[in-house]
């Protein structure tokens, strides 16, 4: 693996963590048998990619190293097959629009079958901003593929020279006036393919459906209500499930006393080890059989509180598991003769993702096999889970992720699925498990705490010339500086977390942009030197400054727009992505208001701008959570504030005015978009809140009156 | 076991039951109107979000005791069948969501706040809306979708009555 890819990728990460086991060895006669007849083309993933995303070390990369399919029917129809998943960060359309631009077909031709481990290849997971530059390109390459293929037919068909025909509107179309529909041209025939080379994909600038705003696909099913998420789905004679738990993590049961929930007619109680659960006719009545059930659990105490956790962090960290430290120049000699040093030591606490629709699962068995709708962004990950759970080979599993409720990386694990398909075997019938609220805030995951301590050392032209920064726990993603300083420690430090923790949109990077660009605040603003300026002289990389300057403009700075009010501002690249965020606040009784956000970003060339800035915004408001009020309080793995009363979210009152600033660049790749605006919201308002006192080194941001 | 007349979509429906139920429990397992949607069980999130005689109400901490003779609207019909509601019709144009899993209870949230507010102002949606959460963070696309559904529904009936 190369450095870089470990610089973008989580070290804890529940979504690479597990071994392949399954080898999807389809070959192009499997897929003609599955489909029928018509054009399939299959798109492999280049051997780097397949080696990232843990293949490589399987040991039989050939076949497996799939990455998606299509196939054009004998109606024209394209159905284009792919693990990915819908959360709401709208890659179905994306991706869509990606097959309708090279193969000149129209949307309403695409089909988009995701996240269904029978019918798609597979897929490690939907995260790190990975669809669009990977998957998009993938099936860009294949729908590219497929239309010279349509074309070569076509001109054997029409008896012309190839090169007079152009493809258009679904259709192979002559300079003579001549056309034929691609589904008369695959009528009939077997048409195997597989992209091989650089197939001619089209540069950005030729692009006719990406880089226009295209409409959510099945948009209407979502604002009628329609449209059916894993919680949704019905099987016939589908029974109610419910698990009973203790009040934390941990603990262990003692005794357990279910003869009353047992005379409850139609209900089923389940035992294995400490797992308990009910099944029952319905929701209401599964609801009363576990309230009946006492069990008495023994907690594990002696864990640490939300307050200890900081110490408990440094305690637990040993040499090495997170890796070894990024270093260039002597960053120690260079902080020991340099002018003015700069510390400080900031805390970021637990935060919890709340997806608006709890984990949910509908699982069945039939002949041996066990089929699981749920909401996941990992399906092959939850089909190992599954699979491993019941001692069964993965091909007696099927996952089917319905588009789901949102995830923001906090979907990656099959507990639920688990669950309820080992409800459904005792039941003997279908069975639904919905966790409720307080199940998702106590047993699912959060964003890791940390401790970041950051040291910068200037010499007496205001250069950067030593920058040290140690992560306990919280994470290496977005752990690096964009600034040229010519001593440099860097380094992620693991600990033993007392919370579940995993993935949360754009990882640590929201952390580490945080404590590094408040930090650059802090010292330019010491210097007595402006802040844009201070981080341009620092810039090397265009784009990063790009988005910076952008911001800056938009924003008036330095100037606040009324008197009174201050600006802050903060910028950073990560997952290919480049942010600025600018904020303007006006001091409030109870410390600050934000008056107005900016932020510029760019992430290549833009595929579907109103999609993007739709991701956006959505990214800054749910960063504004994790900014101003998010924490997970704890004792002894109690969560203490795990209800959407205690548990403060953003809400339209804390929403100020956004103003999104789209860089699209036709020269380069696209990148994802869905994590990285998230990453800069925080040190913007905190550096802006200096203006009015002094800010906490911690998350949420917190003002001390000066 | 007792049971319950509830009135729901212009049907009326016997539930056995207990007095404590929740509204929300017996639209979607009872009855299938999965439209409204699980989202907290608190009545902090209003994604469960229903009319109860016109006015937005979390069907999951009404209790259905509590609800005889009242008539209840939920997302399923909110517009006759193959049509949609004005405020169903902005969501889409201004394309107000991400998930979509919060949608169906902000739309009839807005749809009750333009019966009684027929021009609401950002601070009036933020205030009646409160009590919906986003978690995608398209509140400022559903304040806008409010809106236009509002001038659309001024411009299409001149008495401004909601359709």
């Amino acid at each position: 693996m190369r450095r870089e890819d470990l610089d973008t990728i989580e070290p804890e990460r529940y979504e690479l963590s597990e071994p392949r086991r399954y080898s999807f060895d389809l070959d192009r006669r499997d897929f003609m048998r599955v489909v029928g007849s018509g054009l399939v083309i299959v798109a492999t993933l280049p051997r780097a990619f397949g080696q990232e995303s843990g293949r490589g070390a399987q040991g039989r990369g050939e076949a497996a190293d799939l990455a998606a399919w299509l196939h054009i029917d004998e109606r024209g129809r394209v159905t284009v097959y792919t693990g990915k998943v819908e959360i709401g960060q709208n890659i179905r359309t994306s991706l869509a629009q990606a097959v309708a631009d090279e193969l000149r077909a129209p949307m309403s031709s695409i089909v988009m079958v995701m996240g269904d481990t029978d019918l798609v290849p597979f897929d490690a997971g939907t995260f790190g901003s990975m669809s669009t530059p990977r998957m998009g390109r993938q099936l860009s390459r294949a729908a590219a593929a497929a239309r010279e293929m349509l074309i070569d037919a076509a001109a054997a068909d029409l008896r012309v020279d190839r090169a007079t025909l152009i493809a258009r509107d679904g259709r192979i179309v002559s300079e003579g006036g001549k056309s034929v529909a691609y589904g008369d041209i695959t009528k009939g025939r077997k048409l195997t393919g597989t992209v091989s080379g650089e197939p001619p994909v089209t540069p950005a600038d030729k692009w006719t459906v990406r880089g226009k705003t295209e409409k959510k696909i099945d948009g209407r099913t979502f604002v009628t209500g329609a449209h059916q998420y894993a919680s949704d789905v019905v099987r016939p004679g589908v029974l109610i499930g419910r698990v009973i738990r203790p009040e934390s993590p941990g603990a262990t049961l003692e005794a357990l006393e279910t003869s009353r929930a047992a005379g409850v007619p139609g209900v089923t109680i389940v035992r294995d080890g400490d797992f308990i659960g009910v099944v029952a006719p319905n929701e209401r009545v599964a609801r009363k059989a576990a309230v009946l059930i006492v069990a008495t659990w023994k907690p594990r105490t002696g864990q640490p509180t939300s307050e200890s956790i900081y110490e408990h962090l440094k305690r637990t960290a040993d040499g090495g598991r997170g890796g070894a430290p990024f270093t260039a120049g002597d960053s120690a000699g260079a902080v020991a003769g340099a002018r003015r040093t700069f510390a400080e030591s900031y805390l970021i606490p637990y935060i919890a993702h709340v997806p608006l629709e709890p984990r949910a699962a509908v699982a069945e068995w039939a002949d041996g096999r066990v089929t699981v709708w749920t909401g996941t962004q990992r399906p092959f990950g939850v089909r190992s889970e599954v699979a491993e759970a019941f001692h069964l080979s993965e091909d007696r599993v099927r996952v089917i992720v319905p588009d789901m409720g949102s995830g923001y990386g906090g979907k990656h694990t099959g507990e639920v699925a688990i669950e309820a398909a080992r409800l459904a075997k005792a039941a003997g019938k279908p069975v639904k498990l919905v966790w409720t609220r307080a199940e998702e805030f106590t047993w699912a995951y959060f964003r890791p705490a940390g401790v970041i301590d950051v040291k910068a050392a200037v010499d007496e032209r205001n250069r950067l010339v030593a920058w040290e920064f140690d992560n306990w726990n919280s994470g290496n993603a977005g752990i690096r500086t964009p600034y040229n300083i010519p001593s440099q420690r860097i380094q992620f430090h693991q600990s033993d977390s007392p919370l579940r923790q995993g993935s949360y949109r754009g990882l640590a990077a929201t952390a580490n942009h945080y404590v590094r660009e408040m930090h650059m605040d802090a010292i330019a603003r010491a210097l007595g030197v402006d802040p844009v300026e201070f981080r341009l002289q620092h810039l090397v990389d265009d784009r990063v400054a790009a988005v910076l300057k952008a911001a800056a403009e938009r924003i008036g700075w330095p100037k606040a727009s009324a008197s009174g009010r201050a600006l802050g501002i903060a910028c950073g690249t990560e997952k290919g992505g480049y942010i600025a965020t600018a904020a303007e606040l006006s001091p409030s009784a109870d410390g600050f208001k934000i008056e107005r956000l900016v932020a510029s970003f760019e992430c290549g060339a833009i595929v579907n701008p109103d999609g993007l800035r739709n991701q956006v915004e959505g990214s800054i408001v749910q960063g504004l959570g994790g900014a101003l009020f998010e924490a997970i309080k704890f004792e002894d793995g109690h969560i203490l504030n795990g209800s959407m009363a205690q548990y403060r979210v953003p809400r339209f009152k804390d929403v100020p005015p956004i103003d999104v600033v789209l860089l699209d660049r036709k020269d380069l790749p696209s990148a994802g978009a869905g994590e990285t605006p998230i990453v800069c919201v925080a040190p913007a308002i905190g550096s802006a809140a200096r203006a009015f006192g002094v800010v906490k080194p911690a998350l949420p941001i917190t003002l001390v009156r000066a | 076991m007792p049971s319950f007349t509830l009135r729901i979509n212009g049907e009326t429906h016997q539930i056995d039951g207990a007095a404590g139920d929740s509204l929300l429990s017996v639209l979607r397992y009872e009855l299938g109107l999965t439209g409204s949607k699980y989202g907290c069980g608190e009545g902090q999130c209003g994604a469960c979000t229903v009319l109860v005689d016109g006015v937005a109400t979390r069907s999951c901490v009404a209790r259905i005791e509590t609800l005889a003779g009242k008539s209840i609207t939920t997302i399923e019909a909110l517009a006759p069948p193959g049509s949609l509601h004005p405020v169903q019709e902005a969501f889409l144009a201004v394309e107000a969501f991400q998930c979509g899993y919060c949608t169906p209870g902000m739309v009839m949230a807005a749809a009750g706040l333009l019966r009684t507010n027929p021009s609401p102002t950002e601070q009036d949606i933020a205030l009646a809306m409160d009590r919906n959460v986003c978690r995608c963070g398209t509140f400022p696309r559903i304040v806008k979708a409010v809106q236009l559904a509002a001038q659309r529904m001024k411009s299409t009936s001149p008495a401004g009555e909601p359709r």
